[in-house]
């Protein structure tokens, strides 16, 4: 019972880190290179969650202040993961530049086949 | 708590798709129930912003990005389970690791007791704006966002500099099959 | 492309509501959700419907490429440009008290600058990015 209790009341921590992990797993295990970098971008995505599950109060609202509310979630996790959203699109960006340059260069985004050409040469 | 099973089942979706141009709609759907989910946590600015960056703008990249290269993941020649089994012990640690957290939601843990009061308490009077996240994005740590600025910054330049350089393409091999 | 009427007429009946939504976002994020981030990425997007579904040249029309790069770090200028302004009135840098005659107010504009520093170069970025990557593949 207590188990279950813990398990519910941390589910938002367990999924945070499945969707780690799950970032990870693709970013280590698939050879494309697109798959790659979307994969860093669920690992990225699953530390905002991080950032911001221990912020939220339960009965609290977003922190734009009103006479008529008074207890409200922390805003610094906010403020810290808004920018890092925007920094993250920017870097999936150059990310996806050099792809499309490998891919110039190789004729392939695989990991493997570019290995087999770098042996070749 | 539904909304995170989705998430999750997503995430499945997204590992499992061989095919990139599902993998691409797939993570626009993952931005969109992210950015549901940070409404549900109170993150109404943060959002915003993964809604219209991570469905909006990404997409748009990884979408122009495949019209560039292949749309096919290639299907790995020898299957190693080592990965899967590093990415559990690992995720075991940490999931382990945080069970020693405050539960989901409580108004005492330590999160909630330094800065942020200080924040909600004077941001209306010293900055006259009620928007809390704003103020303390452009106020009070104004050095933080300069510093995101100067990335987005960089990382334009950089893309700027390795697309527009000089073009190579046939070189080896051509530009993919599109 | 000349068969896809409703889309490209959907497209401008939105855009101008987009761009509005995108100013309303960014002078209405002192009070709302919203702010310089938010309002660079939804013009940006704007731009980047217009390329989409117009083509390139329309889109280099509305705004020419030259002028989207400048906007890049141009942007980054007024920000650091506000934070000199504080220093040059003899307070730390970033300071914005000093700006106008009442701290509260100086503050407020103070924001206000940063935040069109942080719009001009996110929106400046967004829409460089797109040209880049299209033209790469003609």
């Amino acid at each position: 019972m207590q188990l279950v209790k813990t398990f519910a009341e941390h589910y938002n921590y367990v999924i945070t880190i499945f969707l780690m992990m799950a970032g990870l797993y693709i970013v280590v295990a698939r050879g494309n290179m697109v798959k790659k970098l979307i994969g860093l971008s669920i690992f990225q995505t699953s530390v905002y969650l991080l950032y911001i599950t221990p912020g939220k109060i339960i009965g609290g609202t977003a922190p734009i202040l009103d006479p008529a509310f008074t207890v409200y979630s922390n805003p610094l996790p906010h403020v810290l993961i808004l920018t890092a959203i925007v920094v993250g699109v920017a870097t999936l960006a150059l990310g996806l530049a050099l792809v499309v340059r490998i891919n110039e260069c190789y004729g392939t985004i695989e990991e493997d086949e570019i290995f087999a050409k770098d042996d070749d040469q | 708590m539904a909304l995170l099973t989705l998430l999750a089942a997503v995430t499945v979706a997204i590992v499992r798709q061989r095919s990139l141009f599902g993998v691409v709609v797939l993570a626009g759907i993952y931005s969109f129930l992210m950015a549901t989910l940070l409404i549900a946590l109170d993150a109404v600015d943060v959002a915003m912003t993964e809604a219209s960056v991570g469905a909006g703008i990404s997409t748009v990249l990884l979408l122009a990005t495949l019209h560039l290269t292949k749309t096919t993941e290639m299907s790995p020649i020898n299957r190693n389970w080592l990965p899967l089994l590093v990415v559990l012990i690992v995720g075991a640690a940490v999931v382990w690791g945080t069970l020693s957290l405050p539960p989901f939601g409580v108004a005492d843990s330590v999160v909630h007791q330094h800065v942020a009061p200080r924040y909600l308490a004077q941001s209306i009077v010293e900055t006259g704006v009620p928007n809390v996240v704003t103020s303390v994005l452009a106020d009070y740590r104004s050095y933080d966002t300069l510093g995101e600025t100067t990335v987005i910054f960089t990382a334009g330049i950089g893309v700027l500099l390795l697309l527009r350089g000089l073009r190579r393409r046939d070189d080896i091999g051509g530009g993919g099959e599109s | 492309m000349s068969l896809d009427l409703i889309l490209r007429i959907g497209t401008k009946l939105i855009l101008p509501f987009i761009l509005l939504f995108a100013l309303y976002v960014q002078f209405h994020g002192d009070y709302g959700p919203g702010g310089g981030f938010q309002a660079g990425v939804i013009a940006g997007g704007m731009v980047i419907l217009i390329g989409i579904t117009f083509g390139l040249g329309t889109a280099k029309r509305i705004a020419p490429q030259v002028m989207v790069e400048r906007m890049v770090p141009l942007g980054v200028l007024i920000y650091a440009g506000t934070g000199v302004a504080g220093l040059l009135l003899g307070k730390n840098f970033l300071d914005y008290g000093v700006l106008g005659h009442d701290p509260v107010h100086a503050r407020e504009l103070g924001i206000l600058l940063v935040e069109l520093g942080v719009l001009i170069t996110v929106s400046g970025t967004m829409t460089a990015l797109f040209y880049a990557f299209v033209e790469r593949g003609r």
